[in-house]
């Protein structure tokens, strides 16, 4: 069944027509060509997919594009003000060393910034490691993962965001 | 994943009708597990039915009786309300356990329960605590709902719209959760209700189940040791790659009576 889906992604309004199947995944990486979001297990699993609809993380490998209708979505490619300043969690991600193939990073700075807004900036490394129970990482050993988010947990506060 | 059609009707009267009238109607919550069964096509809906749209299914209501949760509340939600929190700890805890954020903010209690999962969480309180499962038809008592893997006492298309749970005086929940999916190898829920001692097992067996025995045991006087002693049978558990029957059986004890004693 093909229908239109219409929402706004990184506060553009964006459009399009998709079959009912079409994860909303799909339609951020096949319709409108953002390939931030990634795909890792497709079984809701690994959070590679992790994006924010109406301010909350959501796997987006497991939500359908309809679904989304007339939400508020917001991908990696919209975090950065523009491509020489980053989101103070990217910052964080890249000063502490937080990636190594870079596959697992976009969730981890979406839950990350979830995680951090949900406990108004007060993170422990308890809760930040609890709180990645939805992201799997395969290169890092999720150590500079954690030092990279409560790095950037300090930095959004500082910077208000 | 084949192809459906896609309704989001705006009342339960019309989710209801899109449901029947369709040749293969599937309800969809979040989606968070009809999605991957689709998928996996173990399921091939003609028509998919979200729920989605309905704002009479969503929300959380506290009074003297006790919690009313509807059917599409997300468990976030659960895990966040300070009134939940305050009339039944447990139950706010135990939603803030289940599976992970991104699952806890897709999720609901609706889905879960119709669901019935054997390692889901919700069964559990709900049958410890003595439940009622409110659907667009009838009242179903928790006890009467659960039918075993991934059945229970739903007829097809019926509709949760909430689920109730009376206060209790006392209550905990305790699970060893399967470190990859989080879904509980056991979970142990334990209440001191009006109705006496309740104790319901999930995860271990083929769907939530009551320990009689250590419900008399805990009528006689509340305390872990009450608990210590008392086996289950491992004979009708759970055997596989995760964890032995056996070893489910001993966690069944050792679950109750970190469950009690967290009680108080
Ligand atoms: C990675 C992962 C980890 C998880 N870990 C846990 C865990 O630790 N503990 C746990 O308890 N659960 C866990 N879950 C399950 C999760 O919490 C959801 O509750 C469950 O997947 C149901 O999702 P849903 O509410 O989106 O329902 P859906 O997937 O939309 O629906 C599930 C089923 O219920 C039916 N249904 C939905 N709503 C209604 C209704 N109102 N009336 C009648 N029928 C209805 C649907 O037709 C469908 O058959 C996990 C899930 C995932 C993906
Ligand atoms: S691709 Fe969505 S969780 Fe792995
Ligand atoms: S950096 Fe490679 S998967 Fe995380």
């Amino acid at each position: 069944m093909t229908m239109s889906v219409a929402m706004t992604v990184n506060g553009k309004a964006v459009s399009g027509n998709v079959e009912a199947r079409t994860l909303l995944v799909q339609f951020l990486r096949e319709h409108l060509g953002m390939t931030g979001t990634h795909v890792g297990c497709d079984t809701s699993q690994c959070g590679a997919c992790v994006v924010h609809v109406d301010g909350v993380s959501v796997k987006a490998c497991t939500m359908l594009a309809v679904q989304a209708e007339g939400s508020k979505v917001t991908t990696i490619e919209g975090l950065a003000a523009s491509p020489e300043k980053l989101h103070p969690m990217q910052e964080a991600f890249r000063e502490n060393h937080g990636l190594q193939c870079g596959f697992c990073t976009p969730g981890m700075v979406m839950s990350a910034i979830d995680l951090v807004k949900r406990h108004n900036y007060a993170v422990t490394e308890e809760i930040v490691r609890h709180g990645l129970e939805g992201n799997l990482c395969r290169c890092t050993g999720y150590h500079n993962i954690v030092k990279s988010i409560l790095a950037g947990a300090q930095a959004m506060k500082a910077a208000g965001v | 994943m084949y192809d459906f059609a896609y309704h989001k009707p705006k009342s339960v009267a019309d989710a209801s009708a899109a449901v029947k009238k369709a040749s293969e109607g599937k309800l969809m919550a979040g989606g968070m597990t009809l999605i991957p069964t689709i998928k996996q096509r173990l399921a091939r809906p003609s028509d998919v039915v979200d729920l989605g749209g309905i704002g009479d299914l969503k929300g959380i209501k506290v009074d003297a009786s006790g919690v009313t949760i509807g059917a599409m509340t997300k468990h976030a939600e659960v895990a966040a309300s300070a009134d939940v929190a305050k009339a039944i700890p447990a139950l706010a805890k135990l939603a803030a356990n289940i599976g992970d954020a991104q699952v806890r903010n897709r999720g609901t209690i609706g889905g879960s329960v119709a669901n019935n999962d054997p390692a889901a969480d919700y069964p559990a309180a709900l049958v410890g605590l003595g439940a009622t499962v409110h659907t667009n038809e009838r009242k179903i008592a928790a006890d009467d709902f659960f039918k075993g893997m991934f059945e229970t006492a739903l007829k097809d298309g019926e509709i949760i719209t909430a689920v109730s749970f009376p206060v209790a005086k006392k209550a905990a929940y305790m699970k060893f959760p399967n470190p990859a999916s989080r879904y509980a190898m056991v979970g142990v829920f334990v209440a001191d209700t009006a109705g006496g001692a309740r104790v319901a097992v999930t995860g271990a067996g083929p769907g939530v189940f009551r320990v009689k025995d250590m419900e008399a045991a805990l009528g006689k006087g509340w305390s872990a040791d009450a608990v210590a002693g008392i086996k289950v049978p491992a004979g009708g558990l759970n055997n596989d790659i995760h964890a032995s029957r056996e070893y489910r059986a001993h966690l069944v004890t050792v679950m109750a009576k970190r469950a009690v004693a967290a009680a108080g």
